[in-house]
């Protein structure tokens, strides 16, 4: 063999569990942000006393499927006066950047890509918030004014957010004391609680703060229906169109990673080390099992015969998850010790496989049921709150998140020297910070009113507040 | 080997986008050209096992700065810019500059050469397993050895804030 084959060989047998985790990111996410778009529907029709998408596949689940195909075969729209090279790199840098960035995720202690990268926190920010940039070439490329009207909104929200969404992960940083994802984690486990609870206020400010970097109502100003059509992706159609939306919602999913890594404890599951909390650990097992049962209950109901396998699938594969969940527990359980010899080296074999991939798998599934928590915040506020006007989301920012950031970081500093310098009890001390905190929260508040009485009486009402060139 | 063909992979990228951001008419595309030269950088610095400066790299300069950049571009109006002359009054200037950067890369590595590995400006090479995690390391030396000079930088960086801000603000 030539030695160009015998490094590829080599190169492989070091790097397949990168390079496989890398293609599953790639080919699952697109699939994972169909279903969060049906979910979003589905919520939304919940919340507005509809029943959503009802036609494809029970209840709607094929509903994505059937949208993919769709954006697929659409005819795909370049305008004539269109930067051609920039129209087409544009949403794919945004899908890019959103995908890269999860390669510093851990889904669970076993499944992240970039395994030892040490500053892994600031990798997924910087690198998720370079999707930006498929914002700004993609309306300017349009060359058309809605479209560059929603770009340079888009760019102005991102980068005054950015900074406070920044300060709020310091706070948090400091009680982790490293960038390192798994190091987070593990700084969670041993201090025994999530810093969400310690550090509630940059919790907040970071949850506001990833919902104007992803775009999203309240704070979706660039794409706002009524001023801007749909903003820098007026121009786009088909295939093209689909890379920004999953851009979009990738960017959920990151930003979500992010804020269940470092305030929700990561993949660790609700009290970890408290010892009689332990049967938690059968709930991952018991709700697979759970919806396996259900699919399988309503195959028999599904109008189309497509419908009923695609059931009797999903069931299969919940079944398939659920026993080496499963097995380790119903084995405790029931004392099982001798068992006839034929089934016993299947049970022995089983229980050998499990053992390798339950902690992976009860990771992956706490650290995406409090992902899906987050997201599920984000469209419930959607469907809540009124779109916010462009000066106050940019007075909002700048005025009220940025200093409380940096005021809080400064809290959690101080917290932090009164607990390791002087002993003070940790509760105490981070009670202290958030109190500290908020009562800046409250001066910045009183001044902004204070302020905005100023300018009501100083200025005539007829004339506007603001002056910013591109609010509208 | 590897490390090679990245290095190698990268500087081809970023010197190929260097030269493909001079020569661009269009004030949007040598921006996309800069990126891609700062990225490409970037990654050198990744592949030198500087994983915090990699990172900086691409949150100051990509993310921050080249923002910023794109920002202003289509702010201006491009259309008058486009039709103006490509000012080269600087053309001997931007020569002797050029000239003089490439005198001191060529003293450098000539001052270097005969101590491979061990001379004052290459320090010798540490197999990538045993380096110290980067980011301690740089926070170690920034705030130890060069405290000083760390906070002038601040407080330079801090007045620069103030008085753009104090610039920017409406005159009443």
């Amino acid at each position: 063999m030539n030695p160009t084959l015998h490094a590829m060989i080599a190169f492989l047998q070091t790097w397949w569990v990168e390079l496989v985790s890398g293609v599953v990111i790639v080919a699952v996410v697109p699939l994972i942000t169909g279903y969060m778009v049906l979910m979003e529907r589905k919520l939304m029709a919940d919340m507005q006393a509809r029943l959503g998408p009802m036609r494809v596949g029970p209840h709607g689940l094929l509903q994505p499927i059937a949208d993919a195909v769709k954006l697929l075969i659409k005819e795909d729209i370049i305008p004539d006066n269109a930067d051609k090279m920039v129209f087409w790199l544009a949403p794919v840098v945004s899908m890019t950047a959103a995908l890269t960035a999860m390669a510093a995720i851990a889904f669970g202690p076993a499944f992240q890509v970039a395994r030892d990268i040490n500053v892994g926190l600031l990798f997924i920010v910087g690198v998720s918030s370079l999707g930006l940039f498929g914002i700004v070439l993609g309306g300017w490329a349009s060359n058309s004014h809605y479209s560059i009207m929603g770009a340079l909104r888009s760019t102005a929200q991102l980068v005054s957010y950015e900074t406070a969404a920044g300060l709020a992960l310091v706070s948090g940083l400091l009680l982790a004391g490293t960038l390192n994802i798994r190091a987070i984690v593990d700084a969670q486990y041993n201090s025994g609680v999530w810093f969400g609870f310690l550090a509630p206020v940059a919790f907040f400010i970071y949850a506001v703060a990833s919902i104007a970097e992803t775009n999203r109502a309240p704070f979706d100003l660039p794409e706002a229906e009524s001023e801007l059509v749909a903003g820098y992706m007026t121009e786009y159609s088909g295939f093209r169109w689909a890379c920004y939306f999953l851009g979009e919602y990738a960017n959920m999913i990151v930003v979500g990673a992010v804020a269940t890594t470092l305030f929700l404890g990561g993949w660790l599951r609700p009290f970890p080390r408290v010892h009689w909390m332990n049967w938690l650990d059968a709930v991952p097992a018991l709700f697979t099992a759970a919806v396996g049962v259900y699919c399988v209950l309503r195959a028999g109901k599904q109008p189309a015969r497509v419908q009923i396998w695609f059931m009797w699938g999903v069931a299969l594969a919940c079944f398939v998850v659920a026993l080496p969940l499963g097995l380790p527990i119903v084995t405790a359980l029931l004392k099982l010790k001798f068992l006839p010899s034929g089934l016993h080296v299947a049970y022995l074999f089983f229980m050998k496989i499990s053992a390798h991939i339950v902690p992976g798998l009860h990771g992956a599934f706490w650290f995406l049921l409090k992902i899906t928590a987050y997201i599920y915040l984000f469209m419930w506020l959607r469907f809540t709150l009124p779109r916010y006007r462009f000066d106050q989301l940019m007075h909002l920012g700048w005025y009220i998140l940025i200093p409380l950031a940096i005021v809080n970081v400064l809290a959690v500093g101080v917290a932090m020297i009164l607990e390791l310098q002087y002993g003070w009890n940790r509760w105490l001390a981070l009670i202290v910070s958030t109190v500290l905190t908020l009562s800046a929260a409250l001066f910045l508040l009183r001044l902004n009113d204070k302020r905005a009485a100023a300018a009501t009486s100083a200025a005539p009402p007829e004339e506007p507040t603001t002056e910013d060139s591109y609010a509208g | 080997m590897l490390d090679k063909v990245i290095f190698f992979f990268f500087a081809g990228v970023a010197i190929l986008s260097a030269a493909l951001m001079v020569t661009r008419r269009n004030a949007i595309h040598s921006a996309i050209f800069l990126i891609t030269t700062l990225l490409a950088t970037a990654g050198i610095f990744l592949q030198l096992r500087a994983e915090f400066i990699f990172i900086a790299q691409i949150i100051l300069y990509v993310g921050g700065i080249m923002v910023l950049f794109v920002f202003v571009i289509m702010l201006v109006n491009l259309d008058v810019a486009l039709h103006q002359l490509k000012f080269s009054r600087q053309k001997w200037v931007a020569l002797l500059v050029t000239l003089a950067l490439a005198a001191e890369v060529g003293v450098m590595l000539w001052s270097s050469r005969g101590v491979p590995g061990q001379g004052f400006l290459l320090p010798s090479a540490v197999p990538a397993g045993q380096l110290p995690a980067n980011t301690e390391a740089l926070a170690g030396r920034l705030f130890d050895a060069y405290l000083l000079p760390f906070e002038i930088a601040s407080v330079l960086l801090l007045v620069a804030m103030v008085g753009a801000v104090v610039m920017a603000k409406k005159r009443t």
